[in-house]
């Protein structure tokens, strides 16, 4: 058993962890771009003016929302074992992200005036024109601060996507690890990369609040 | 299917020590995470630089490595550095709890401030000691604000003792995964790990309903037996970063 930090191997081990840190990156991107745009349409259905629609949507995301995104992800890479690991992950983490930021959708849209929605029945906009031209500008931009806060949460989540073969960052780390007997190595480099990327955005975020005046 | 319910049920001693290891793990965690919650929030609202600056650095360290890391550290990276080598459920419970301990210190922290400036001013006006206005006014009332939110932490806390798997803790997600790879009953399985795991989420949101009643009736403010069977609300992400 080889004692103390080894800095040669974590010198060795820091360009595979940072290439694998690409996908990290990426796969929150796009899984942030899903979540986005999937809360979105949840919340609109949330919205529908019959029961049929809006308590199925509240039943299935309460249950998404309520059970482990390791083992939804383990379960769709296990029955769907010819799409590729990425991609899964990627519609995986959308979905799970998107039962949170579907709430954040709602309160934004409830918090849009209800002046602004009697204005547009006034003009005589068609319900489309309404959501499009007036209510989705205000809604959105009260709540971009909550979703880049889903954006950094879905980040520290996605060494999740490592169980299904991933090859991002906590990935490689785990193998080099295995591979040179360096856990101590890849797993502090590891930890001090997500240190390094997500505490800036944690301040930026901080500031944008402040001053959107929360 | 009936293969995997025949399965299951002669598998049961092993599922319920599998579920006592999550269970263990959840309730001990959460522990763990709600004393330091309450130390690291109040030492983040103190009036000495120092405290806060502690406070500070050790709240961003836990929030802003991810708990993946943190428990794989504990587990594989921990042993050589140091000599001490942690069982799995150990490594689980010490990681949950410094990973959700710091995102419960914001909590703490935002709902302490929230109290009413006036209700500061009262009890300095009433000659109380720090130790009694925080104890008898500022944190009652904190307190109710605080449940919905550590309502919320405690389910995340949940959703992520399936990790234990992966540093081979015997706990559910281990007993089941078990028994897909005997039965090869894929879809059934997961669907069951999944309903486990929504039960035990409501049961805790239940429980954690029940608190926030009492908690609510001694400031005298009744509430319907109705809210105990509502459901989390998920926008309590408190500021930067925060837990979802």
């Amino acid at each position: 058993m080889n004692e103390g930090f080894d800095w040669n191997a974590a010198g060795d081990a820091l360009p595979l962890l940072l290439q694998g840190f690409k996908v990290t990156l990426l796969a929150t991107v796009l899984g942030t771009l899903v979540a986005a745009v999937l809360g979105l349409a949840i919340a609109v259905a949330g919205r529908a003016p019959t029961r049929f629609v809006t308590v199925p949507v509240k039943m299935v995301m309460e249950f998404i929302r309520s059970t482990p995104l390791l083992v939804q992800l383990v379960g769709a890479a296990a029955l769907f074992t010819s799409v590729e690991p990425l991609t899964i992950g990627i519609v995986v983490l959308g979905i799970h992200y998107a039962t949170y930021t579907s709430e954040v959708y709602r309160a934004g849209i409830d918090g849009v005036p209800k002046g602004q929605w009697e204005a547009c029945r006034a003009l005589s906009m068609t319900p489309r024109r309404t959501w499009q031209a007036v209510i989705l500008p205000q809604a959105v931009r009260n709540v971009l601060p909550a979703l880049g806060n889903y954006a950094i949460s879905m980040f520290k989540e996605t060494p999740f996507l490592a169980v299904i073969t991933v090859q991002e960052m906590v990935f490689e780390a785990r193998k080099y690890g295995g591979d040179h007997f360096a856990y101590t190595e890849v797993f502090t480099l590891a930890g001090l990369v997500f240190l390094v990327a997500s505490y800036p955005t944690s301040l930026l975020m901080r500031k944008l609040e402040k001053r959107l005046g929360h | 299917m009936s293969d995997f319910f025949s399965a299951f049920a002669g598998d049961l001693p092993r599922l319920s020590s599998g579920l006592w290891v999550t269970l263990q793990a959840t309730v001990l965690g959460a522990l763990l995470a709600l004393l330091l919650s309450f130390v690291l929030g109040l030492m983040s609202i103190s009036r000495l630089l120092v405290s806060r600056g502690v406070s500070r650095v050790v709240v961003e360290f836990f929030r802003g490595t991810s708990l993946y890391v943190q428990l794989f550290w504990l587990y594989y990276a921990m042993p050589p550095l140091t000599g001490y080598e942690l069982t799995p459920l150990l490594c689980g419970v010490i990681a949950f709890g410094l990973n959700y301990g710091a995102y419960g210190a914001e909590v703490v922290r935002g709902a302490i401030n929230s109290v009413p400036r006036a209700q500061y001013e009262a009890a300095v006006a009433l000659n109380m000691t720090p130790l009694h206005r925080m104890r008898k006014v500022i944190l009652p009332q904190a307190w109710v604000q605080m449940i919905p939110s550590l309502t919320n932490l405690l389910i995340q806390l949940l959703k992520c003792t399936p990790l234990l798997w992966l540093i081979s803790a015997a706990d559910l997600m281990t007993a089941i995964e078990k028994l897909r790879s005997r039965t090869g009953e894929t879809l059934t399985a997961y669907v069951t790990l999944l309903a486990c795991y929504f039960v035990l989420a409501y049961a805790l949101t239940l429980l954690m309903n029940m608190l926030e009643r009492s908690a609510k009736r001694r400031l005298g403010l009744a509430s319907g037996g109705k809210s105990l069977l509502r459901s989390r609300s998920a926008v309590t992400a408190p500021a930067a970063g925060g837990a979802r």
